[in-house]
């Protein structure tokens, strides 16, 4: 046993050599940086446009007056359709259906003063460039500086539904946009800081 | 927790343990009220469909909570045997109901439509009245509802502003 000893002491000592070594050949393989690395404003717009496209938002935004449902964008139920305010027709309106919050029962989804964004507003079909031209032009968006925009962005309850879309009248949670509320409300807050800069086509 | 509403014109206290419990289990089981019926649970085929201060609405997706303060009238409350609504007139007159099970749901349907439009036009019904039939008695319900209009306009104003 005590003959062992010091061929054990050498191994140990080999081994943590040979560690040592390692380590340091790979360390010298990264470049230091001073300051973190920026996003692109590229980066932040089509992040925002995952968003904007997905069927959460879209759905709401049609070009044909016809509102969508579900993650296939059908045309809704029952030939729902715009109506004069974007609330339906008169007698039978959104709200006769859609109330201020979801509704776990029957599925119906809901959140305040549901119904279509105005058709000046409407996406469907257009590109993620064609749609931020539209998003930014205060003649199809209600007059709205980048300031109100931003607001209506991360703080309009109807828009952050769509992270709290509740369940299908299956019981099967609706699926949310691909970033979280908190990752979509730093980037449109980035977007717009940095100059809201639409990509050149 | 407490709700106070008004149902056909008389105050209700319900105490109810879910405030999300449909307004039509509220309707049927707690007020005993069984004209408007249940048909999809989902808000589409419209069979429970009743007014909340005189707006279409359909109360297998209103949660009750949302009925606190509110007037709700159902077919029970359209209007009476002896003196019926012009919908339940004009539903009478043109032989209307098949089965009947959805019929509450178009006929407040209808009454809230003539609210709003008092002369809706083939398009307006379009419009306006999704509810679902099974029978297939819309062409049926189309000429009643003209019917209803037409019954409507014949009442003095003030019978008409109470409608």
């Amino acid at each position: 046993m005590k003959k062992s000893l010091p061929l054990l002491f050498l191994l140990v000592l080999l081994t943590g050599m040979l560690f040592g070594l390692n380590t340091s050949v790979h360390v010298s393989n990264y470049k230091t940086i001073d300051k973190p690395v920026e996003v692109s404003n590229e980066t932040t717009f089509h992040q925002l446009m995952d968003v904007l496209t997905h069927p959460r938002c879209m759905n709401c935004h049609p070009t044909d007056n016809l509102p969508k449902q579900g993650m296939e964008r059908q045309p809704h139920h029952f030939d729902m359709a715009r109506g004069a305010d974007d609330h339906g027709f008169e007698a039978t309106q959104c709200h006769t259906c859609h109330q201020k919050e979801n509704n776990p029962y029957s599925g119906v989804p809901g959140a305040p003063h549901w119904g279509l964004a105005p058709a000046s507003m409407g996406w469907q079909g257009l590109t993620r460039i064609e749609i931020a031209e539209r998003l930014l032009n205060t003649e199809t968006n209600g007059g709205k500086n980048h300031e109100a925009l931003v607001e209506h962005l991360t703080k309009d309850a109807l828009v952050l539904w769509a992270w709290n879309p509740g369940v299908d009248a299956n019981g099967v949670e609706r699926e949310k946009p691909p970033l979280s509320k908190e990752e979509y409300i730093a980037v449109v807050e980035k977007w717009f800081a940095d100059g809201a800069v639409i990509p050149t086509k | 927790m407490k709700i106070q509403l008004i149902v056909n014109g008389t105050p209700q206290l319900v105490q109810i343990e879910d405030e999300m419990t449909p307004l039509l289990w509220v309707i049927r089981d707690v007020l005993d009220q069984k004209g408007t019926k249940f048909g999809c649970g989902k808000a589409a085929c419209g069979a429970c469909t009743l007014l909340v201060d005189d707006q279409a609405v359909r109360s297998c997706s209103y949660p009750i909570k949302f009925a606190e303060g509110k007037t709700i009238t159902t077919i029970e409350g359209l209007g009476t045997k002896e003196n019926p609504h012009p919908v339940q007139q004009a539903w009478i007159e043109e032989v209307v109901p098949q089965c009947g099970y959805c019929q509450p749901g178009f006929m407040m349907a209808t009454a809230a439509l003539l609210k709003k439009v008092p002369k809706p036009t083939d398009e307006d019904i379009d419009n306006n009245i999704i509810n679902v039939c099974r029978c297939g008695t819309y062409y049926r319900m189309r000429k009643a509802i003209h019917r209803a209009a037409a019954l409507n306009s014949e009442l003095p104003i003030t019978e008409q502003e109470k409608e």
